[in-house]
């Protein structure tokens, strides 16, 4: 194939991404649990047939598995190599999170795409599903030692074989679930959406040639490295170094350290994490595709104009100690990656405003604060109510942070609480902004949130998996630390906090108790001094502070 | 007597007239300057133009953009909320959202400030149950601060209110007695359906704007009157229906686009006349491109649309997808050599490169400029006397041919090339991607600039055809005259199939119908016929997202039957696979009143003592099309003859648009007037 024009290029590119934008779109209208429908928990894209590099990927799915999903592919390639490659009409389906996993919620679904007989292209899913088994309903166990207690672990294994179904699989799957039902949903939501992206690829290959697409995609990736390189050397030249920390891993009570020491040489970035914590007890660590994927969307939010393929990733060099906290085996526990994750996000921007503090902002909440609450009504069928809960933005150049925002890992939606409290047992008695959450600043930090939840009926067993409980999320360019994560709940001695500050397990609420949660805000963005002075008195009057 | 049925939109530029004669069919339009301190100065000013004595009015049916406009640059009313203890936030939190998916430097900015939104006690559970009655005498003491603290408009909103409005219902009646206007909105009246911020959102904006709204009916009511109209006034809604004035003061929500709604319905009503009853309606402007679909003779609804980010508006509205190219929209290339177009945009100020005002970086209209598409003596729709395609030629060749080493005509043609497959994408969206078949659609462009591109939108879509209405400046106040009367109401029920009586569920639909046609009775309009709509909202329990399922009501009493056969076939259609024994759930129902208003002929539009294409010709223009200069010949469009075949390539102009035929096009002039752009076979 010879050199593309420049312009089919663009349209092609415009074709590609619309293809993965409609199958996200599919799998969030019809999937099951609110954690895809509502929190848009999944993500949707087109890999190389090779490599399984990303070619293209949805817009509107998790931000974070924009980078992981290409270790997952590659995964699968790797496997399949030994057995012959794949066959036409073949689909895996997996959970395992070491190779292009982030935990074991997450399922994963690859199939190939044939032309002529010949493999073209890669098509995968990926979504959060409800309940996959393990110690605690959603899985999210903070006191996990080992893989095995978060949740069934499958490798990959064929959902289809050339084509023929495999209801042997969903069996197994179905047998290890609280919530069989909501796992068939999600489960078809996700065949559906391949189904979908592999007919818009037929049409669009019909329509310019295998060939054409072929030497698009690569042209593609090529192009994502040179913008990536303009953007570095955007940025001063130098070497910064910062440190944050996790509360603890919900085993030990001991505070992890994440470091970052951030070199800009030229059009060349490196991102050295060797001094962070090493592997943990509990379920805090991550593997070292998370880790990569979670710096990729830290530079996506820095550099918004960088595309979503593999290309972006070749000018960045990674250091990553195989015996840290970034970088685990099986079968260490990975169910609480979101928080690590956000936290290496957390230095990303700390590391960005010591080199160039006009393209920073105050650190964000930095927790999903993934709250379970289960119990059984009275016909004695069982209930879990699962949510993740938001909190205030960081200040930045063009101002103050904003209220109540989703996590920067996420493009997560908050389910309405009048569909909760139509679904569950309970009542919610304050859904506010947290007065004085946010982080002083010339910008000030946004509000975190207080949310209190009454129980109405019966027991409900409380598990929750939070952090910055014990360091507040920072401010840069000499604004204020935020407020903390609180949580508490109602017990015959009055409120009781979790001994491990933001992580919980084993609590139990009796009807017509309350638990509470005040999630932190986000940094402030410049030197309090400088506020503006109207601003001040607004925040005054508006009770903002 | 009342023979004149007059349509008027106004616009932020023009205010367009339409005028029907109902006693000769004939068809008069004209456009006056919008008055935009007042709207209804320009609007009189515009009719008296054309008709003498306001007597012989028999109706004027209005789309209005006061609504619109106030929301986009926030100049509603000082508003507050009253509402449930523990929930003053719930407007400004959202759905816990940002902006953009990328960047965290969002901002936001409720229309209604925190200090005016005040708690009482009261609560309703999730069932129904009143857990907490409401304490009256605080929601007057309540209603005294916010209007001592000078708000003039003032939304009550109870947590789960749309299960058992008594507690929200109570309150409203305490507040109205306190209050000295009419300007109060109870949520639960604006949308009695699940979703606390949606409900909330939607009926702030209802109170935000009815106090504007509100006061701009009244003018309009009383300069008709005063100059001896009837009170007949019609407005259009978001859903492209018509409602009377009254509702629209009550309920201003509904018109949020109001505007682009009646362009939709006149391209329907244009398109439907010339035998296409699937288009695909393509208004460009300057910053921006927005399509709707109309499938089988309706347009399609959007259940929610979000006016601005955290300003959303649940209520159907004529589904309108606006992505960022129009003729403003700027070219470059990014560091990897990559061309893009918009959504970077220079606007009307400071406009394209050719306008002169300082911009010297290249747009769409800049390439069509460049590629002898557009007349540089004959700018539409601005006050510039003449274009300078010098300019224009030279920022192409700095800011994109010399990047990409192309020469000026391919760097041109390029730059449209890339804005075309941005806005294929935009019909690609609402036609593909739901499920229909391009080739039986028609583009209708409208808007200045949609006339250039349809015949390359068409080819690069694979869409049937492309009709260019006669007066596409006009057509939104076509529109007006055109649309029915329509009045939509939704309520949650929240049950599965199996416990929800189905012909407890078919009753209480049909009585809604009633109550919702004897709206239509009180309008005092004449109405063709009246249909009714029926439609639930389901899902399979434990899906949180629900697929509009249309409901045929059976003769009998509906049944559980008729409803799962109809969620089926909806569900089926939407992904393709069933999920066999999972239960199904009913959340929503949702029923439309139609009353259909008389239509009028189409063929008023046609060109009388039209000439032969050959004695249209007002000159030859050099332009670059395919990669090659050719000298295409102009014609001027309102002269030719009904049946005329005018092959491409050649340009069209008119007063308020040029049309360009692409090579391998033909257009037939129809007899509406229309020019039907199809493949020349």
């Amino acid at each position: 194939m010879s050199e593309l024009d420049p312009v089919t290029l663009a349209i092609l590119k415009g074709r590609l991404e619309q293809i993965a934008d409609e199958m996200d779109a599919t799998l969030f209208r019809s999937a099951f649990n609110p954690i895809i429908a509502e929190a848009h928990d999944a993500s949707h894209g087109i890999y190389d047939a090779v490599t399984g590099e990303t070619l293209a990927q949805g817009k509107s799915g998790l931000p974070i598995f924009v980078g992981v999903m290409a270790f997952a592919v590659k995964s699968v390639i790797d496997l399949v190599a030994d057995a012959g490659g794949p066959k036409d009409g073949d689909v895996w389906i997996f959970n395992e999170p070491y190779d292009g996993g982030t935990h074991l919620s997450d399922f994963r679904l690859v199939r190939p795409l044939f032309r002529d007989g010949k493999l073209f292209c890669w098509l995968a899913s990926v979504g959060h599903w409800h309940d996959v088994g393990g110690a605690v309903p959603g899985n999210y166990n903070p006191r996990a030692t080992e893989c095995y207690q978060e949740a069934v672990m499958i490798p990959p294994v064929k959902l289809y074989d050339a084509g023929e179904y495999r209801p042997d699989i969903v069996a197994i799957l179905s047998a290890n679930s609280r919530q069989p039902l909501s796992l068939y949903g999600d489960l078809n939501g996700q065949i559906n959406a391949l189904d979908l992206g592999a007919k818009r690829m037929d049409a669009l290959l019909d329509e310019y040639g295998d060939g054409t697409v072929a030497a698009a995609m690569g042209a593609l990736k090529a192009r994502a490295a040179m913008i990536m390189r303009d953007c570095i050397s955007s940025l001063p030249d130098g070497t910064v170094s910062v440190e944050d920390w996790l509360d603890n891993d919900g085993v030990m009570d001991k505070p992890l350290k994440i470091a970052l020491d951030m070199t800009v040489k030229g059009d060349a970035l490196t991102l050295d994490f060797s001094r962070s914590a090493a592997a943990c007890a509990g379920p805090v660590n991550i593997s070292r595709s998370t880790t990569i994927a979670a710096c990729y969307v830290a530079l996506k939010h820095i550099f918004g104009e960088v595309p979503a393929n593999a290309g972006v990733l070749e000018p960045v060099e990674f250091v990553i100690n195989d015996a840290s906290i970034l970088s685990v085996r099986a079968p260490k526990p990975t169910g609480g990656y979101t928080e690590t994750i956000m936290r290496l996000i957390d230095v990303m921007f700390q590391a960005l405003a010591k080199i160039a503090p006009e393209r920073s902002n105050g650190c964000a909440y930095g927790t999903i604060n993934a709250l379970s609450l289960s119990g059984f009504r009275g016909d004695g069928s069982r209930w879990v109510m699962f949510s993740f809960f938001g909190g205030g933005h960081g200040g930045h150049p063009l101002g103050d942070g904003l209220n109540h925002g989703n996590a920067p890992i996420s493009t997560a939606t908050i389910p309405p609480l009048e569909i909760t409290e139509a679904a569950y047992p309970v009542r919610f008695t304050q859904w506010a902004l947290r007065d004085g959450s946010g982080g002083d600043g010339r910008h000030r930090g946004g509000l975190g949130a207080v949310y209190e939840i009454e129980l109405l009926k019966g027991e409900a067993d409380v598990t929750l998996f939070g952090e910055r409980g014990r360091f507040a999320p920072p401010g840069v360019a000499g604004g204020a630390d935020a407020a903390m994560t609180r949580f508490s709940w109602q017990t015959d001695d009055g409120y009781a906090e979790p001994p491990m500050v933001s992580k919980l397990h084993g609590a139990k609420l009796a009807a017509g108790r309350r638990l509470r949660l005040e999630t932190p805000g986000g940094g402030g963005y410049g030197d309090p001094a400088k506020r503006d002075e109207a601003a001040r008195l607004r925040d005054a009057k508006l009770g903002y502070v | 007597m009342s023979r004149y049925v007059i349509g008027v939109d106004v616009g932020g530029t023009f205010t367009d007239i339409f005028v029907l004669d109902r006693t000769s069919g004939a068809v008069t339009t004209t456009k006056t300057p919008s008055t935009l301190d007042d709207q209804s100065r320009g609007f009189i000013a515009g009719i008296g133009s054309l008709i003498g004595d306001f007597g012989d009015i028999a109706t004027v049916l209005h789309g209005t953009t006061t609504g619109t406009n106030a929301l986009l640059e926030r100049k509603g009313a000082k508003t507050g909320i009253i509402t449930t203890t523990g929930f003053r936030d719930v407007l400004e939190m959202r759905r816990r959202d940002r902006p953009t998916t990328w960047g965290l430097w969002g901002q936001y900015g409720p229309v209604v400030p925190r200090n005016l939104r005040l708690e009482v006690d009261e609560r309703v559970l999730a069932d129904g149950t009143i857990h907490t009655p409401v304490d009256l005498d605080a929601v007057r003491a309540r209603a005294r601060v916010l209007l001592e603290a000078g708000c003039t408009a003032v939304c009550v909103f109870f947590i789960n209110g749309y299960a058992n409005d008594a507690n929200e219902r109570a309150a409203v009646a305490a507040v109205r007695e306190v209050w000295p206007t009419s300007y109060v909105t109870a949520a639960t009246e604006i949308l009695p359906e699940i979703r606390e911020f949606e409900r909330l959102s939607t009926a702030t904006l209802n109170a935000y704007l009815q106090p504007l709204v509100s006061s701009y009916m009244d003018r309009l009511e009383h300069a008709l009157a005063e100059r001896g109209a009837g009170r007949d006034l019609l407005i259009v809604q978001s859903n492209g229906g018509v409602m009377s004035v009254e509702t629209a003061k009550a309920q201003p929500v509904r018109t949020a686009l109001s505007g682009p709604a009646a362009g939709v319905i006149a391209a329907k009503a244009i398109a439907g006349a010339a035998g296409f009853p699937n288009i695909v309606t393509c208004d460009m402007g300057g910053t921006s491109f927005d399509v709707s679909l109309v499938a089988e003779g309706e347009a399609a609804l959007a259940a929610q649309t979000s006016v601005d980010f955290g300003m959303v508006i649940r209520a159907p509205m004529i589904e309108i997808t606006t992505i960022g190219a129009g003729g403003g929209s700027i070219a470059s290339v990014d560091a990897s050599g990559l061309l893009r177009v918009g959504p970077e945009s220079a606007g009307s100020n400071p406009g394209p490169v050719c306008y002169g005002q300082g911009n010297d970086r290249p747009t769409v209209t800049d390439a069509n400029l460049v590629l002898g598409r557009i007349n540089p003596d004959r700018p539409i729709g601005g006050k510039l006397a003449r274009l300078d395609i010098d300019a224009a030629r030279a920022a192409i060749i700095a800011r994109v041919g010399e990047p990409l080493g192309l020469g000026p005509m391919e760097a041109a043609e390029a730059i449209l090339k890339v804005a075309n497959a941005l806005m294929a994408g935009a019909i690609r969206l609402v036609s593909i991607e739901r499920g229909h078949d391009p080739s039986d659609f028609a583009a209708m462009p409208f808007g200045g600039g949609g006339a250039l591109h349809t015949g390359a939108l068409m080819l690069e879509t694979g869409l049937g055809a492309s009709i260019v209405p006669r007066f596409p400046g006009v057509t939104s106040a076509l529109g007006c005259v055109v649309a029915d009367m329509r009045h939509d109401r939704t309520q949650t029920v929240n049950a599965p199939l199996a416990a929800a009586d189905a012909g407890a569920l078919g009753a209480v639909m049909r009585a809604t119908a009633d109550e919702l046609h004897g709206l239509l009775g009180e309008a005092g309009v004449a109405f063709e016929g009246v249909e009714t709509v029926y439609e639930l909202d389901m899902l399979y329990t434990g899906q949180t997202h629900a697929v509009a399922v249309p409901l045929t009501m059976p003769e009998g009493e509906l049944t559980e039957a008729d409803i799962a056969a109809a969620f089926d076939a909806a569900y089926r259609a939407k992904y393709g696979r069933l999920l066999e024994g999972v239960p199904m759930r009913v959340m929503n129902t949702r029923v439309a009143a139609l009353g259909r208003r008389p239509r009028f002929d189409m063929r008023a539009f046609a060109p009388v003592d039209g000439k032969p294409l050959a004695e249209c010709r007002i000159g030859t223009r050099a332009l670059w099309a395919d990669g090659a200069m050719v000298d295409a010949p102009v014609y001027d469009r309102m002269g030719i003859a009904i049946g005329e075949r005018v092959p491409g390539p050649c340009l069209l102009e008119q007063a308020d648009t040029t049309i360009f035929i692409d090579p391998g096009l033909v257009g037939v002039v129809d007899e509406y007037g229309n020019l039907v752009i199809r493949r020349d076979s």
